[in-house]
């Protein structure tokens, strides 16, 4: 009982990151239909990005008083944000506008996005040594319980990542629905030549859309660096499953993407706890989910629709 | 012909599709205050024209000016700001929105929907007003008409694009919307109206021009198009069977 939910707080932990991952292709899959598999990169570069300053700030985290750490984190969770919103801004000017201009076929973005995923991944191993555990200046304990249920101990980083989760997600959802850049947004999604009808700006709404992915996606960078380690090739894995988190929840549906990352991460960590099963088998699981989806229900769970009516 | 300054004055504009020529020099005007009416078979490039008055699609030659200014080559959106709105072919409602935000949607550019406008055309649109916060991909083909209207007018048309508002229609349904048409009209909006059903349309319309595949080939008073004998034939062909 008490592993079980141990491991039942670290999927929710590991899946609030991969839903903030896996909005950002849902987000972009919405506006442009298309798969931005350099997402992964982009959730990597908030990791080093709010590496740079944090470790600038708190030096190497002994000096840090504990009335400091929640300024630092999210100082962390900004700066993340940030760098990654900034990359995401780029990656869309670079890699996709320019295709979009020349009416592309599809698989010329899908190149494109793989095309940069690899020159983000790399010159972040030459930017940063290719170390391939670079770890936050300690500058909290690692350790320290925030509360324990049932024998299970639940940390405070733990804690932490899942609200600040919870947090963005609400405000994204808020945005989405009860703004006029979320209004646009949702617009492009629907049907782009109407939305321009109605006097949106597609490519400034497109950018947006790549930038708020990003500013997700980089917080949960910086998150799962905290919580794990960062190196330039992390956004391999959490990419691929975040994708498959979106795949789940119904591609292209923003809720779709909160949810299904919940439900792999929960999932891809319940599972390996069952008898004759063991937590080797924790990916393996994420990826069976995926083909399951694809296999039964390729629309996802919220997804009631894939092809867009004409 | 029409008015001495022409709110649109759309001067021998060419649109290609890759190598294909859909518009091969058409020239046209509409005055302030007026429906004129493009009438035409599938594929004579009636839609062509009022996307490319729209800035959906951009001339490869000739002039558009709206209101003296030239409007060819600007985007969509930004035509909007200008009073150009456009009810394209198809309806095309944003389906997973309400009735409610598509109308909230027809006022974008705008800080704030007018709710003057909104009272309008749930006043106009009675049926809207009963399925408010209904998705509009619930909507019947009539009701998703009404919506994609009172949407545009939502954004304080000076210029209203209709494209083939009659298609797929029960004839009831079509003489309702017409009518809406003609009091949006009187109301001071000038309309310039696409449509196959060029009896309906000709009805209407203060002028006409007939469209054979991407030229004008006839041009006049709505009376006197419904008169033509080519119109007749070529356009009205059921209606004349029919009566």
């Amino acid at each position: 009982m008490t592993q079980f939910l141990n491991y039942l707080v670290l999927g929710l932990t590991r899946g609030s990151l991969y839903a903030l991952i896996a909005l950002g292709y849902t987000l972009v899959y919405g506006v442009l239909q298309l798969i931005n598999f350099a997402h992964s990169e982009v959730f990597m570069s908030g990791a080093f990005g709010s590496y740079l300053v944090i470790s600038a700030v708190v030096g190497n985290g002994k000096g840090t008083s504990s009335w400091e750490v929640p300024f630092v984190m999210l100082l962390g969770v900004v700066t993340g944000a940030v760098t990654a919103g900034a990359i995401a801004w780029s990656l869309e000017r670079v890699a996709y506008r320019p295709l979009r201009r020349r009416n592309a076929p599809k698989l010329a973005f899908l190149i494109s996005a793989i095309g940069a995923s690899f020159f983000l991944s790399q010159l972040f191993g030459k930017m940063f040594n290719r170390f391939t555990n670079n770890q936050f200046p300690p500058f909290f304990n690692d350790n320290s319980v925030a509360f324990t249920i049932a024998g299970a101990q639940v940390r405070v980083i733990q804690v932490v990542d899942i609200l600040a989760a919870l947090v963005m997600m609400v405000l994204l959802d808020r945005l989405v629905n009860k703004t006029k850049l979320g209004r646009s947004i949702r617009a492009v999604s629907e049907d782009a030549p109407t939305a321009a009808l109605m006097g949106i700006d597609i490519d400034r709404t497109i950018s947006r859309t790549f930038v708020i992915g990003g500013l997700l996606g980089g917080a949960a960078g910086f998150l799962f660096g905290l919580n794990f380690s960062f190196f330039n090739t992390m956004g391999f894995l959490p990419g691929v499953k975040a994708f498959a988190a979106a795949v789940l929840g119904g591609i292209g549906n923003i809720r779709g993407a909160m949810i299904g990352g919940l439900l792999l991460g929960i999932v891809e960590n319940i599972i390996p706890t069952l008898p004759w099963v063991g937590t080797e088998w924790t990916d393996v699981v994420a990826f069976i989910v995926l083909v399951l989806v694809l296999m039964f229900r390729p629309t996802g769970i919220l997804g009631e629709r894939l092809g867009r009516a004409a | 012909m029409s008015a001495p300054q022409p709110l649109l004055d759309v001067r021998e504009i060419e649109v290609r599709y890759g190598a294909i020529r859909a518009l091969k020099g058409v020239s046209f005007s509409v005055g302030a205050g007026e429906v004129v009416a493009l009438l035409g078979a599938n594929g004579a490039g009636k839609t062509t024209t009022q996307k490319t008055v729209s800035g959906m699609l951009r001339p490869v030659a000739g002039t558009i000016e709206f209101e003296g200014r030239r409007i060819d080559g600007t985007p969509a959106h930004k035509l909007v700001d200008l009073g150009i709105c456009h009810v394209p072919e198809g309806r095309h409602v944003f389906p997973r929105m309400t009735v409610a935000e598509n109308l909230d949607m027809g006022a974008f550019r705008f800080k704030q929907p007018d709710p003057a406008d909104l009272e309008r055309v749930l006043e106009l649109f009675p049926r809207l007003k009963e399925r408010y916060g209904q998705h509009s991909g619930t909507l019947s083909g009539g009701e998703q008409q009404m919506l994609a209207i009172g949407r545009a007018l939502m954004g304080k048309p000076r210029l209203l694009l209709l494209d083939e508002p009659s298609m797929g229609l029960a004839p009831l349904i079509v003489a309702q919307i017409f009518d809406i048409v003609r009091e949006i009209n009187r109301s001071g909006v000038t309309v310039l109206l696409v449509e196959q059903n060029a009896s309906q349309a000709l009805s209407l319309a203060d002028r006409g021009y007939v469209l054979e595949t991407g030229d004008i080939v006839l041009e006049g008073a709505g009376r006197d198009l419904l008169a033509d004998e080519r119109v007749r034939a070529a356009y009205l062909g059921e209606e004349i069977a029919a009566s």
